[in-house]
């Protein structure tokens, strides 16, 4: 089975997946096309999570199946690595590596990874840093930089290893409500070239703003998704409803 | 007892609940030896010298020999204590330390390995050489170790103090592999998860991300280590090792084993273990303390 880019990059059927007793995912299915921005909205420990952990193999599944441009996530034959390769991932809380600075954060996964040229590399990851405007931190470690200075640096650490997905998780969530906006300007961006983003977050502002398509989870199911033109304003279920009421 | 929803008594919640833990319980201290070493003031020895002074001014009024002929006996054999008996302690520690944190270094990767039967026999003997006493692994190396090995036709001796490195170095590979565990199980699992994100195998997330952040928090307890196993070289006089105590011994029998002799001899002794563990514990106290909060 080859994938082609008419088919969904990211597809979900009925995933299940339980910590011990207690069951997080339900049966999650939905797909994401290339290039599409998808937002994944709904009360904490709704699993939101957990789903988008699942897509790069950092947690594992029970029941159903997550493919990636065709290839089955949880297949025990897959590379976990060749997949990872194609899916990039952001974290609330930056986890850039203390010990390196911001130059070398970047640099790091291509040259041992990927073994590319280090020169090549440093270009790269260079326009990188320029890119999420942070000339002239190259040299600086993470604990000098703030906040969103540090996840602009996850962000450009994921995107150096040129991946066709990236992954983020509620990474404004830590954040000063005044260094929200540059995280968000850069992810805006990064949509807007057409990179495929699957976002979890509680900034429904940006949500509207930036998805192609929403969906609101809660107790492990999606209960509603549409595209934000309608889905803000008309949502149908009563759960939805009663959490946009109390964020809105 | 307070009742804490989730841990003992029902929850509230069907989720997953995060349980308080006792922050005194998990961590033991370490360093309790090297914490009352660092908090002597450095003048403490000055002390044992003044005992040393008193203690045969009173004892030794009605025989011939004084606390001045002892002195005097002292002074003759320092050089002597210090350059052949001292310095091979200092010897007999630098290379039991060398060998134990090679292979506690091992050990401890082996604690964290992936494969299970690797990972608990790791912990097996960890836990075997940790919790022997140093003096019972000292005798059975002695005793269970040939005086000389045969390889390809050569044959290389084993002599004593090598046996006594190698039995002192056992418990300190147990002590280092937990360190070593102890320190690359406190980098966040975070820090795993975002370099396994960015398809980095579990070897190069060991040594290229994991084990660079370990090394400063690992410098501490390591001198630590290294301070008790200087200060148990002594030890090795049960195994006729030739080293500071035995050769004090052969000395006051050469001065006629007067009784004024023990105090300044083994005063002696002392105020060397002092000076050099004492910087040793102070530094380590500090960078303790330096890099305790940095997590």
């Amino acid at each position: 089975m080859t994938w082609t880019p008419d088919q969904p990059i990211v597809s979900l059927k009925d995933v299940r997946k339980s910590f011990g007793d207690l069951e997080v995912l339900k049966g999650v299915s939905f797909d994401v096309m290339k290039g599409e921005v998808i937002c994944i909205i709904g009360p904490s420990g709704s699993g939101k999570s957990t789903l988008i952990r699942c897509i790069n193999g950092l947690n594992d599944i029970q029941a159903g199946s997550i493919t990636v441009e065709g290839q089955e996530v949880h297949d025990p034959k897959l590379d976990k690595l060749e997949l990872r390769k194609k899916v990039g991932m952001v974290f609330q809380q930056y986890n850039l590596f203390p010990h390196k600075t911001a130059l070398q954060n970047v640099m790091m996964a291509p040259v041992l990874v990927l073994k590319e040229d280090k020169a090549e590399v440093e270009r790269r990851a260079r326009a990188l840093l320029a890119k999420v405007r942070l000339q002239g931190k190259e040299d600086s470690y993470p604990g000098e930089l703030s906040g969103g200075q540090q996840q602009r640096v996850a962000i450009a650490r994921s995107l150096a290893m040129n991946p066709d997905v990236m992954l983020f998780d509620e990474v404004t969530a830590a954040l000063d409500p005044e260094t929200v906006k540059e995280v968000l300007v850069t992810i805006r961006e990064l949509a807007e070239e057409g990179m495929t983003c699957m976002l979890v977050t509680h900034e429904m502002g940006f949500a509207r703003e930036v998805a192609d398509h929403i969906y609101f989870t809660d107790r492990g199911v999606i209960v509603e998704h549409g595209p934000p033109s309608t889905f803000f304003t008309d949502a149908k279920d009563p759960r939805t409803q009663e959490f946009l009421g109390q964020i809105l | 007892m307070r009742r804490v929803a989730g841990v003992n008594a029902p929850g509230r919640t069907d989720l997953p609940v995060l349980k308080p833990y006792d922050v005194k319980a998990v961590t033991p201290d370490g360093y309790i030896f090297t914490r009352w070493v660092a908090t002597l003031p450095w003048w403490t020895p000055a002390l044992v010298v003044l005992a040393a002074l008193l203690w045969p001014l009173i004892a030794s009024a009605q025989s011939g020999y004084t606390v001045y002929d002892a002195f005097d006996a002292l002074w003759r054999w320092s050089p002597f204590l210090l350059w052949s008996g001292f310095f091979f302690n200092v010897l007999i520690s630098v290379f039991a330390m060398a060998i134990g944190t090679v292979f506690g270094a091992a050990l401890g990767l082996g604690q964290i390995s992936p494969n299970r039967v690797l990972r608990l026999a790791a912990w097996f003997f960890t836990q075997l050489f940790r919790n022997s006493p140093w003096l019972v692994i000292l005798f059975i190396v002695l005793l269970a170790f040939p005086f000389q090995v045969k390889v390809f036709g050569v044959t290389i001796p084993i002599p004593d103090w090598m046996k006594g490195v190698i039995g002192l170095s056992l418990p300190i590979m147990a002590n280092i592999s937990e360190v070593v565990r102890g320190a690359v199980q406190s980098v966040p699992t975070a820090q795993w998860e975002a370099a396994e994100s960015l398809a980095f195998s579990r070897r190069q997330i060991l040594w290229q991300i994991i084990l660079p952040q370990c090394y400063k928090r690992m410098l501490p307890p390591w001198m630590n280590w290294y301070a008790i196993l200087t200060m148990a070289t002594p030890l090795c006089t049960l195994l006729g090792i030739e080293e500071v105590i035995t050769l004090s011994r052969q000395a006051m029998e050469a001065e006629d084993n007067h009784p004024e002799l023990l105090v300044p001899f083994y005063g002696f002794i002392l105020i060397l273990f002092f000076a050099y563990c004492y910087p040793i514990a102070r530094f380590t106290m500090r960078l303790e303390k330096k890099y305790a909060v940095k997590l």
